[in-house]
């Protein structure tokens, strides 16, 4: 940092790029709807239309907004949620057909979806738009942090809440059930990013060495005994098991990339051990799920969504059956939470392999973006959110395929659902926003020139 | 902060790493077993959407696939209802496959490794998997007048018969009765496929099982051959001339026990001949020859026919019997064993054989009733090749037990098995079971007796409508295998 001055490195734009790569994505998703109608119903659908210019208009939009107030954002992330979108939209459409084929009564999901994507580039652009520079939003810590916990509570309030599937997660929202959850986590993302960057230097430095381990003082364990325990809450009062561990693990890892010290991920992992062993202990629900992990043909009818899950997989081999030409509707939720599975019947383990790299490199693009960033609040949000995302992607990815017990959480991007697919929009508009603000050129630094006695720069 | 952000990072690959490597475990190692699971839908819905391969017979189907109009798209459908069921099996969404539907399933389903081509050829130019088909041994005229045969003895009429080509041990005709309709279960109604299934497997008669191949009953006194053919070929008897001990009873020495003759009457003088002992059944004197022989050797003439083997592939047998477990018998239980009584068991099937090898200058052929297997474009996939399971006796023994079976048609107790012109050799049995039941009444016989015998036929009738004191082999099998064999020989 010798020489403030002269700028050794300009970025580029690269929207060109950005452009190309969007037009590829929209192809993959048209291509996917094309080719639904032809393995359902033999002709390609007249919705194709519809959508195909659905995502046209979401693909030109976005990129305009993008050009026009965030130049400098980086240009691969958009092209990567527009593809996983329309894969998506493609991929309810499809299960709608063949759910439908079962029973006519059945709810259809795709131009809800479509209605929820679009407000979901709304927010995108919001946040865009409304958020020049991210780093006001850190002047709100407390604001998101009781936000984060106002949401949290709505769904446990009576006339509000509602239970589904024996979670506790949703709020009626005029026609549309809403989770609140989905918010609250990029609320707490911004609480965490904004308390941490005030106090890591306390707890970084004040702490004793235990057996070789940097452990925090007592006093400040307050903070993550704090958000264990609202993901314990959570568990407890909602059912929702995978929302606990996401905002656990966000905190713990944001915790440990503030403050240097690995010793908050092994007291962290500690309390997740201790926490989910009091879950097997007390919650049914809990062993239900780890039993039905371990060896889910032992009872076939109590665990008939995994097993059909994995039945799908199998079915879709290696190179899959092609869209529209499986049975994935055979699977209950697989347009929801059960949707990676769906797509592996039917685009095999090839397209399933494509799909979650394409989730690896948005983490990977997030991540990117946090070490770039210059200041401390933006580096710990965008690290927060990469890696919540990428937790979630394998907290979803993982129980669905039996890496791991099944927890409920959406597929970002691909699962029906509202409240999940404008979060997961309004998450890459603050990473795009912090994104800009990184590789933007510095040009205002030219002003602390004629006082160089008194500037002061803060190294992150 | 930059450490502990590419820690994070190399955490976030260790993630995807493993739900990669974890899909590929999934979809890639553990596909097969987990296709192959019980109560996946998934493959079922699939077989059932497929345009499976047809089961024929002399190329008409027995079972095919039609196209249908709902979900499948193709429905299962067996022509001649339950005519051949015991070798078809049923196809059924919520009860599998049975019979060859089942044993053949990979080549009429179209998964067979020969099929691979096909599959990929199919994939490249979008067609739908076909299956190849399946072309069966039987003579449709024998199948029907078997089956005919055992319905003119009443509705309630249980038994089964089983013809065999004695040279190749091709099969000519299985039929079981009573039989099913494999078309209930084929149905795409769900909800009737339940009822039927239910109701076959509650029918104390057993429709589903295959008796020509399943069921294991005491042979009486077809099983005559047997002892006949162990004390020609163990030099217990030389010739059919040669005379033998008979009379009204067999005693055994500080046993409180006799055997009589089936009424109870003489043979024929204290001492007949072989050929003679077999014309009228004589129990005392094949009982007293068993004696002789001895248990050993009596076992083994058993096993050379194919007892304690499971002699057909690709539909359900059991395996008859000589003895049960490795028991040693006593003096009156080999006596009886001797005659087909006490632990003897056999399926039609296996006496089928017994007749065949005896017609076939002694040499039993292993049965089989699929002919040939196609690929759907009617390309050769696989043609069975006779082959022959044992010698059982020498040729010129086989020669003198046909003589002997020749003379029973002629002068004996199976006149009713005659066909103008053609040499017909037979035997009759009429096997005791327990005394609150009828016996069975069998029939096993060949024709032409010669160098070029064309069939061979077993017939048993486990129970009929008719009066206790009218059943004998001869009376109520006799006439049934007669009309398969004139069948089979066009007559």
């Amino acid at each position: 940092m010798a020489s403030v001055t002269t700028p050794a490195w300009v970025p580029r734009k690269r929207r060109g790029a950005e452009f190309a790569l969007t037009v590829l994505a929209v192809f993959i998703g048209i291509a996917a709807y094309a080719s639904v109608g032809l393995g359902v119903e033999g002709t390609i659908p007249a919705d194709t239309y519809k959508l195909g210019a659905a995502l046209i208009v979401v693909a030109i939009a976005t990129h305009l907004i993008v050009r026009r107030v965030a130049p400098y954002a980086d240009p691969v992330l958009l092209p990567l949620v527009i593809a996983l979108n329309g894969l998506g939209l493609a991929m309810i459409y499809r299960l709608d057909l063949g759910r439908q084929q079962i029973n006519p009564d059945r709810a259809a999901f795709a131009n809800s979806q479509l209605v929820w994507t679009a407000l979901g580039v709304v927010a995108f652009a919001g946040i865009l738009i409304l958020v020049r520079d991210h780093r006001r939003l850190q002047s709100l810590t407390y604001t998101f942090g009781f936000a984060a916990i106002a949401l949290l509570i709505l769904p446990l309030l009576p006339h509000f809440g509602r239970t589904i599937n024996g979670a506790r997660i949703w709020v009626n929202f005029g026609p549309f059930s809403f989770q609140p959850g989905e918010a609250a986590k990029v609320c707490l993302a911004i609480f965490f990013a904004g308390y941490l960057v005030v106090k890591r230097d306390a707890l970084a430095l004040a702490g004793r060495r235990v057996l070789g381990i940097d452990l925090p003082r007592g006093r400040d364990l307050g903070p993550i005994l704090a958000g264990w325990l609202i993901s314990v809450g959570i568990l407890v009062f909602q059912r929702d098991l995978g929302s606990s561990l996401l905002f656990f693990g966000l905190f713990v890892v944001m915790l440990y990339v503030a403050t240097e010290r690995p010793g908050w991920l092994i007291v962290g992992a500690g309390l997740f051990g201790i926490g989910a062993y009091f879950g097997y202990l007390a919650f049914g629900h809990v062993r239900v799920r780890f039993d039905a992990w371990l060896d889910p043909f032992s009872d076939p009818d109590a665990n008939g969504q995994i097993i059909n899950g994995l039945f799908g997989l199998a079915h879709g081999g290696v190179l899959g059956k092609g869209l529209g030409q499986g049975s994935p509707q055979l699977t209950p939720f697989s347009f929801s939470d059960f949707i990676a599975v769906s797509m592996g019947e039917e685009l095999g383990l090839t397209g399933l392999m494509a799909i979650l790299l394409i989730y690896g490199l948005i983490a990977e693009r997030g991540l990117r973006i946090a070490l770039t960033c210059r200041d401390a609040f933006g580096k710990l949000l965008a690290a927060g959110l990469a890696f919540s995302f990428a937790l979630q992607v394998f907290v979803v990815v993982g129980g669905v395929t039996r890496l791991i017990p099944l927890t409920g959480l959406t597929t970002p991007f691909m699962a029906q659902g509202g409240s999940s697919v404008v979060m997961n929009w309004a998450i890459i508009g603050l990473l795009l926003r912090i994104s800009d603000q990184t590789r933007r050129p510095a040009p205002e630094i030219s002003s602390f020139e004629s006082d160089e006695e008194t500037q002061v720069v803060k190294l992150s | 902060m930059n450490r502990p952000i590419r820690n994070i990072a190399v955490a976030c690959l260790v993630l995807f790493v493993a739900l990669l490597l974890n899909i590929n475990y999934v979809q890639f190692v553990q596909a097969d077993s987990l296709n192959a699971k019980n109560g996946n839908k998934r493959v079922i819905n699939e077989e059932f959407s497929r345009d499976r391969g047809a089961i024929l017979v002399d190329g008409k189907p027995v079972a095919e696939s039609v196209k249908a109009s709902d979900e499948f798209k193709y429905q299962r459908r067996y022509p001649e209802d339950g005519l051949y069921a015991p070798l078809t099996g049923y196809f059924s969404y919520i009860f599998g496959r049975g019979g060859l539907e089942n044993s053949q399933n990979r080549v009429l389903s179209g998964s067979d490794n020969r099929l691979f081509v096909n599959r990929v050829v199919d994939l490249v130019s979008n067609k739908k998997a076909k299956g190849g088909s399946v072309d069966l041994t039987i003579d449709p005229l024998a199948q029907k007048a078997a089956a005919e045969g055992l319905e003119r003895l009443g509705k309630n009429t249980k038994g089964a018969v089983v013809a065999l080509d004695p040279k190749t041990g091709a099969v000519l005709a299985m039929v079981s009765q009573p039989s099913y309709d494999p078309n209930l279960l084929a149905s795409h109604d769900f909800t009737a496929v339940q009822k039927s299934w239910n109701s076959l497997t509650s029918d104390k008669d057993q429709p589903m099982i295959n008796r020509g191949t399943q069921q294991t009953l005491p042979p009486g006194s077809t099983f005559k051959l047997v002892t006949a053919a162990a004390a020609l070929e163990n030099g217990v008897v030389d010739n059919i001339d040669d005379k033998i001990k008979a009379g009204a009873l067999l005693k055994f020495p500080g046993i409180d026990y006799t055997l009589p003759n089936e009424n109870g009457g003489n043979c024929g003088g204290d001492k007949i001949t072989l050929e003679r002992a077999l014309n009228v059944s004589c129990n005392v004197a094949f009982g007293g020859l068993a004696g002789e022989i001895g248990q050993e050797k009596l076992a083994e003439q058993a096993a050379k026919f194919g007892f304690g083997t499971d002699p057909i592939d690709g539909i359900a047998a059991n395996p008859s019997r000589f003895a049960a477990g490795d028991q040693t018998l006593e003096a009156p239980q080999l006596a009886q064993s001797g005659i087909g009584q006490f632990e003897v068991a056999s399926t039609p099937l296996q006496m089928a054989m017994v007749a065949a090898g005896i017609a076939n200058g002694g040499d039993v052929m292993k049965p089989y009733v699929v002919k040939t297997v196609r690929a759907p474009d009617l390309r050769v996939l696989d043609q069975t090749s006779p082959e022959r399971l044992s010698q059982a006796m020498s040729g010129s023994n086989s020669a003198k037990l046909r003589e002997m079976m020749i003379s029973t048609v002629t002068n004996g107790t199976a006149t009713s098995a005659r066909i103008a012109g053609v040499d017909v050799g037979a035997k009759t049995g009429t096997a005791q079971s327990t005394p609150d039941r009828p016996p069975y009444a069998w029939f096993v016989s060949f024709a032409p007796a010669g160098n070029n015998p064309k069939v061979a036929v077993a017939v048993l009738v486990e129970s009929s409508d008719t009066v206790r004191s009218e059943i004998a082999g001869g009376a109520l099998a006799g006439p049934i295998a007669r009309s398969v064999m004139e069948a089979v020989l066009g007559k």
